[in-house]
């Protein structure tokens, strides 16, 4: 995947330190290597690998990450802005 | 009731000398009772496990009884029929149609102790998981996802906790094992909380790797996954696979701007002419065709290799430079050249933006982003290339 990288410094990703209990079910789930636990917390080592998939953030058992569930598609980006963000499907 | 009696009145019962005498063209003994009247010979008789109302699908090899009732064990060999529906599924032919139904499976003679595989009940999925198993044994989960593939039922939130649950509860998977472990591909990750599914069923989740053909590694390592099965990947031969549903879905809307293309190609010094319309809308038509190969093939194909992050950068690169050889190949004019560059461009830009959607990488934030830079500029590229285009009918 290194020969793929997309835009950088966009990614809506957050990591609640306060929150997190180092658990560690966010690494597994993600499927760009984004995310490692360093001294018991998770961090983003690799943020703009991140495509914002959701994976972590629903695995999280702390709720400590956040971010914007998007679907990086155009067509259904131009489906949102022209209708919201209610009652759009994806691909 | 009258009619029976009037019947039996007018034909009394055959004589029992009459019964004797063979039916003329029903198989003769001497011939082993094999020489069929008419047509070709017959087939074996119906399967046992046909039932009225009901096809068996060829996958199913038969139906073997588990402490969960009757169970469908599926071949792990793909046949001619399920390449042949996955290049249909590929095609984007009969989108709707390639699902297997929910419910429990069996891959060879699994036991209470054998593992439980889960996947999503897009028929592709479904032939991945099967054919990634052969000579082992397990069960397969498939969960409704209204025939969508993992990734992207996940994203839509039809591969859930909640379908997962339905599906442990509905087959009695718990009488079938003895464990309690589910093995969910990870792309589903997206969709399912692991601790949704423990609460509401008992089983712990484990996430298996990315790519059903490395399912046989992970269960010899003991369910572990090593790093690079945990990563996506987007090898030329994922990307080529992705083409046509990519072709296939711009077809309509390029028929509109053809035929528009068309039209205003007779505007010129005389007045219209309908000469001009044919000659010069061709060499539109092919600029417009040549442009969705260099958005939706080219650049995908060669994706990694282009220079720029944005697609639409990549996109309007190798629709100028194939716009630019194009129109010097066809030598209508400078104005109607720059014309064929500027659409081009446009319209391969265009459409390489929308690839974002087919790829595993991008993030919605960073597609929107890329969205409101490049699209003022497409829009302009159309506009200056339609007027550009009407303007070189006239010099
Ligand atoms: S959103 Fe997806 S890609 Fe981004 S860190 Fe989470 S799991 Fe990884
Ligand atoms: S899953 Fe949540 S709590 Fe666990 S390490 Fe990741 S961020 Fe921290």
């Amino acid at each position: 995947m290194k020969d793929f990288r997309y835009l950088s410094g966009v990614a809506s990703l957050r990591v609640d330190e306060e929150k997190c209990v180092g658990c560690g079910d966010c690494l597994e789930v993600c499927p760009h290597g984004v995310l490692k636990v360093e001294k018991g917390k998770a961090t983003a080592v690799d943020h703009d690998a991140c495509m914002e998939c959701g994976a972590c953030a629903k695995n999280c058992p702390a709720g400590a990450i956040s971010l914007t569930p998007g679907v990086g598609c155009a067509a259904y980006i131009i489906q949102t802005w022209l209708k919201g963000r209610g009652g759009v499907s994806c691909c | 009731m009258k009619d029976t009696q009037e019947f039996f009145e007018r034909n009394p019962a055959p004589s029992p000398e009459f019964l004797k005498t063979p039916f003329p063209m029903a198989p003769k003994e001497e011939d082993g009772g094999e020489i069929a009247c008419c047509g070709p010979p017959a087939g074996p008789r119906s399967g046992a496990n046909e039932k009225p109302g009901y096809l068996v699908w060829p996958f199913v090899e038969e139906f073997v009884q588990t402490p969960a009732g009757d169970t469908p064990r599926v071949r792990t060999r793909l046949s001619l029929l399920d390449r042949f529906l996955a290049a249909g599924a590929r095609l984007g032919i009969a989108r709707n149609s390639h699902k297997v139904a929910p419910g429990l499976y069996t891959l060879g003679l699994p036991g209470p102790e054998s593992p439980v595989l889960v996947t999503a009940n897009y028929k592709l999925s479904f032939d991945a998981v099967r054919s990634s198993m052969e000579g082992r044994s397990a069960w397969l989960l498939v969960v409704d996802t209204r025939g969508i593939n993992v990734w992207c039922a996940a994203g839509k939130g039809s591969f859930s906790a909640d379908e997962v649950t339905r599906q442990v509860v509905r087959t009695r998977l718990d009488l079938a094992v003895s464990h309690r472990t589910l093995i969910l591909p990870q792309l589903s990750a997206p969709g399912v909380a692991a601790r949704k599914v423990r609460r509401a069923t008992g089983f712990t989740v484990q996430w298996g790797p990315i790519r059903a053909g490395d399912l046989p590694r992970y269960l010899d390592q003991g369910n572990k996954a090593d790093p690079a099965m945990r990563q996506v990947s987007f090898t030329l031969g994922e990307r080529v696979v992705l083409l046509p549903v990519e072709i296939s879905m711009v077809l309509k809307p390029v028929a509109l701007v053809i035929l528009a293309g068309f039209l205003v190609s007779g505007i010129g010094h005389g007045g219209y002419s309908l000469a001009a319309a044919w000659h010069r809308g061709w060499v539109f038509a092919t600029g417009i065709l040549l442009a969705i190969l260099a958005g939706a093939a080219v650049t995908p194909l060669a994706l990694p290799r282009l220079p720029f992050t944005a697609f639409s950068a990549k996109g309007a690169v190798v629709g100028a430079v194939m716009g630019a050889t194009y129109a010097l190949y066809v030598s209508g004019g400078w104005m109607a050249g720059w014309a064929l560059v500027l659409l081009m461009a446009a319209f391969s830009s265009y459409l390489a933006m929308n690839f974002t959607g087919a790829t595993p990488f991008t993030s919605g934030s960073g597609v929107e982003k890329e969205m409101r830079r490049a699209i003022p500029f497409q829009t302009l590229a159309v506009l200056g290339g339609a007027v550009a285009w009407i303007a070189g009918g006239f010099v």
